[in-house]
């Protein structure tokens, strides 16, 4: 399966307009663009908006968690009746804690990940002049927006946005008067997720069709780097899953504003008995863990594809075992959609069920083990230079061997009994899919930024972000784990009047001023991020890293279409590194007779 | 003041971090980007290894200082508590072990292996023996974890013995309430339509003549026999809330709509606890572990684990909540004299009064 002949047609004609483009608009070039590398920069500013808003959010909580019942006026400056007298109120905490975890998951790490990746990449690396469908694409874009917007006008209502967790369990975020933000806010929430499925569809659809039908002449399956086959998988997971979010979304809407029971029954609320019987509770976990394990791969898969590519074009070495890496990913999309009631081992979930749950959820660690030997043995007498995207991706593989080491215990249910919603788990999925995605994402950035904007982030900045953010984030999340084996659980604003934890008062205060420090160097990546569009150090050369892979034979600033001329044919896979004494041999280069096999 | 102090320094700490930054770009240009990249190169390689070793040492520094605070591995203060420990002790040492290798090979790796002019990198894409033995080794080391995994689970999740006290939880936001069964050893039925805050806490049906002896407990601890099992039968009547016992290492929703059960033997009475804690107050603590709204933080339970004869002499202290409800049904009410019955029925009502007062 080559590139489409009558696709390729037609993008020639594409690339034809490309010539006479200076009768494009401001409008039409930088907002509603359909060229997949503006809508990838779309995403990814978008992205890091909201993670500075989600991370703010954190380090609001963390004070909270550090000094409870200590005043900050400052911050009833800002959030007036939400922090009266400068602590925070107990709804204003809640909804801080979902807020966090809604914009952190979605907005950032899917939509701001993938949604930038799988745009500027997938076309670039696999040959082709744009995404099968670029006005799709622009749409995803749009509906993200639309989504975003949405959520950002819940926080501003009088009663708040949602409060029940990113996880929006009922009956908690079906009935309004069980809590604050279980009223107007619970419906935004539902409604900005509606939208952002949209979204997460439309990409996901065009992300798929393109790697399957547009690769340039020689681009095989297996000759595509590993990034593109980490962006596949995380597409077809992400449209057989969200789907079913949407599902549930929709039904909560309803058991909320039109009187149904789907997963109501028995309550009496306020001191008020509701008429529902029959509904379930649980079936909206079902619902919500059958997109919500699979999105623990949306996020992580896109950065273990990027980690793959970035390690082996710097230590100078083919990733080790490109066809177990493959495999391991296919593996790991396949089990993540058979455990999503791991995150139910007590909610009285039939034991033998349970014990099914168990052996699959384990069975990931197997794949995960593959994939972090070949990575050691990628590093494994190479000539490795320390890039900041080396080093993230380095710091990727430390966090998602200790993040994932502790899954081992999460996954076990004899261990979750004790476990289940302690600190522990928050330890647990921040290192392996928080912090490890986004390092996978900051290593990204480091690396793509000369193609994205033709000059390079400012590296002394780089570093210090890197060694700052892996000595924090071992900090913040290693002595968590202390917590929830000693049973603390999760989302307690204040542990004052528990024997048995309030003598972590002065670990979380240490936690809270470390995560005070991390946010602030986010905050300098961020300004190195847009002082470099515009000042950073220009790129001279087409192929700043050495790297095999087509998006460096494009020029160094390609327009929409790529590249100028034809689209280069592709002679073999992208990991001939140190081939024959040679550093690197382009995917381009066709095989000479000489040359040895491997 | 502080707040602007802090701001202030942060700001400074930023432009001069900036500078520094900016200025090592132009240095580089100067000495020659070539070899003020190798230079950096070496820097972070040694970095590499300094985080390994640090990172080291900050684990076991850890371990030294909170390794105390938490609950040791079979200290558990039940039976099934004491399997979860023995499975979180195989898991800690499996893992242990593979954290400790990989960690170290990949920053040993890294150092190691940093660019050098005299060195090329080695072309090696694939080896299948190698990638056959961390297949196979993983998958023996989780075969391991996976049955005793399930053993234990089975064992824990299994059916309670016939003798099991039963016990009924029902979370509400943001408190605890228990029924025991009286003499008939059965609770009655119930159904939630019959709630009312005063008279019927939990709904009970009080034609089901099973409810007429059944005792309820609110505002005041769970009482447990020490050494006997509990059947615990949980329920909600708002949202989900979680019976989360951290010194049993027990845990499971309480699902409005949907009974759930779990079941363990208390090993520890309260009283052990205290000596073996060395902490004259301990108590056990009954926490939700399911977000149940802005009060979950302080939704606190608490157990008393005692001898039998204990036991019974708090029982007797108890009357059934129907009697409470009804004094004038009570058989034994001539043994009150009447202006105590009527002391006793309005008690009933502050008693309820508190309870509407605690829920806000």
């Amino acid at each position: 399966m080559h590139a489409h002949p009558g696709v390729e047609v037609g993008h020639d004609v594409h690339h034809d307009d490309h010539h006479g483009h200076h009768h494009q608009s401001f409008i039409s070039k930088y907002v509603f663009s359909m060229d997949h590398k503006t809508i990838g920069k779309q995403f990814l500013v978008t992205g890091i908006i909201w993670a500075i808003v989600g991370g703010l959010f954190s380090v609001l909580f963390r004070l909270q968690l550090g000094f409870p019942g200590q005043s900050f006026p400052i911050l009833e400056t800002f959030f007036g009746h939400w922090a009266k007298g400068g602590t925070i109120h107990p709804e204003f905490y809640y909804a801080l804690i979902t807020m966090h975890g809604t914009v952190l998951v979605f907005f950032v790490l899917t939509a701001g990940l993938s949604g930038t990746f799988a745009n500027i990449l997938i076309p670039l690396q696999i040959g082709a002049r744009d995404m099968a469908s670029p006005f799709l694409n622009m749409l995803s874009y749009w509906f993200f927006f639309m989504a975003s917007i949405v959520m950002l006008s819940s926080l501003f209502i009088q009663t708040g946005p949602a409060s029940g967790g990113w996880t929006m369990y009922p009956p908690l975020s079906a009935l309004h008067d069980a809590s604050s933000g279980s009223k107007a806010g619970a419906d935004m929430w539902l409604i900005s997720m509606a939208l952002f499925v949209v979204s997460s569809l439309l990409g996901g659809l065009n992300y798929i069709s393109t790697i399957l039908n547009m690769r340039t002449k020689g681009m095989s399956m297996t000759r595509m780097p590993l990034t593109i086959w980490a962006m596949f998988f995380t597409a077809v997971l992400g449209v057989l899953s969200f789907p079913v979010l949407l599902s549930g979304a929709i039904l909560l809407l309803f058991d909320r504003n039109l009187g149904t029971s789907f997963f109501l029954s028995d309550i009496v609320v306020n001191g008020n008995i509701l008429p529902n019987e029959g509904g379930s509770a649980i079936l909206f976990q079902h619902l919500f863990w059958f997109l919500g394990h699979p999105e623990v791969y949306i996020i992580l898969l896109p950065a273990m594809g990027m980690v793959s590519e970035i390690l082996s074009v710097n230590s100078r070495k083919p990733i080790f075992g490109y066809m177990a890496m493959l495999g391991s990913l296919f593996a790991i999309a396949i089990l993540a959609f058979l455990v999503w009631a791991h995150h139910m081992f007590v909610t009285g979930l039939n034991p033998f069920l349970g014990s099914v749950f168990v052996l699959l959820t384990l069975l990931i660690a197997v794949p995960s083990a593959i994939k972090v030997f070949n990575w050691l043995t990628t590093l494994w007498r190479g000539n490795i230079r320390f890039t900041p995207a080396t080093l993230f991706a380095i710091g990727f593989v430390s966090l998602f061997i200790s993040g994932g080491l502790t899954g081992i215990w999460l996954g076990n249910s004899t261990i979750d009994i004790h476990l289940h919603d302690t600190m522990f788990v928050v330890a647990h999925f921040h290192i392996v899919m928080g912090v490890a995605s986004f390092f996978g994402m900051f290593a990204g950035v480091y690396h793509w930024y000369p193609k994205m904007f033709g000059r390079y982030l400012n590296s002394t900045l780089g570093y210090i972000h890197f060694w700052v953010t892996i000595a924090g984030a071992y900090l913040i999340f290693w002595p968590m784990h202390y917590e929830g084996l000693a049973g603390m659980p999760r989302r307690y604003l204040d542990k004052s009047i528990w024997q048995s934890f309030n003598q972590f008062a002065d670990l979380d205060k240490m936690i809270t001023i470390v995560s005070i420090v991390v946010f602030a160097v986010q905050l300098m990546f961020v300004f190195n991020f847009f002082y470099s569009i515009f000042k950073g150090r220009k790129v001279t050369t087409t192929n700043p890293w050495g790297a095999n892979t087509l998006e460096w034979t494009t020029p160094i600033n390609p327009g929409h279409g790529n590249w100028t001329g034809e689209i280069p044919e592709v002679h073999r896979w992208p990991y001939d590194y140190g081939k024959d004494g040679r550093e690197f041999i382009p995917q381009t280069e066709p095989i000479s007779a000489s040359e040895s096999k491997h | 003041m502080q707040t602007f102090f802090i701001v202030a320094i942060l700001a400074l700490g930023f432009l001069v971090t900036f500078q520094i930054a900016k200025a090592s770009e132009y240095v580089a240009v100067i000495r020659g980007a070539d070899k003020a990249r190798k230079q950096t190169n070496k820097i972070n390689a040694f970095l590499l290894l300094v985080f390994l070793i640090l990172g080291m040492i900050g684990v076991y520094y850890c371990n030294e200082r909170l390794a105390g605070k938490i609950l040791h591995f079979g200290s558990a203060a039940s039976d099934h508590g004491l399997l979860i420990d023995r499975m979180l002790k195989i898991t800690l040492i499996i893992t242990g072990i593979v954290f400790f290798i990989t960690q170290v090979l990949l920053f040993w790796y890294c150092f190691r292996y940093q660019e050098s002019d005299k060195r090329k990198a080695f072309y090696f894409p694939h080896n299948n023996k190698l990638e056959v033995i961390w297949t196979v080794i993983p998958a023996i080391a989780l075969t391991v974890l996976v049955g005793f995994g399930i053993i234990y689970w089975f064992r824990i999740t299994g059916d309670a013995p016939k003798d099991a006290r039963v016990i009924e939880v029902t979370g509400s936001q943001f408190k605890w309430e228990f029924r025991y069964p009286g003499d008939d050893g059965i609770l009655g039925k119930k159904y939630f339509k019959r709630i009312d805050q005063v008279n019927n806490p939990l709904g009970q049906m009080w034609e089901d003549s099973t409810n007429k002896d059944d005792i309820f407990v609110s505002g005041e601890p769970m009482h447990l026999v020490v050494n006997k099992p509990v059947k615990l039968i949980i329920g909600a009547k708002d949202v989900i809330h979680d019976v989360g016992l951290s010194h049993f290492r027990m845990k499971m929703d309480a699902v409005p709509g949907t009974p759930t059960t779990m079941w363990f033997t208390p090993t520890k009475t309260s009283r052990q606890m205290k000596e073996e804690t060395g902490n004259p107050d301990f108590v056990y603590e009954i926490s939700c572990d399911q977000m149940c709204g802005q009060g979950h933080w302080s939704m606190r339970g608490e157990i008393i684990v005692e001898s039998q004869e204990e036991f019974d002499t708090w029982m007797a202290t108890k009357k059934s909540r129907f009697y409470t409800s009804f004094p004038d049904l009570d058989p034994n009410k001539k043994v009150v004299p009447p202006p105590a019955a009527v002391a006793d029925s309005s008690a009933a009502k502050p008693l309820a009064m508190a309870q509407t007062g605690n829920k806000k």
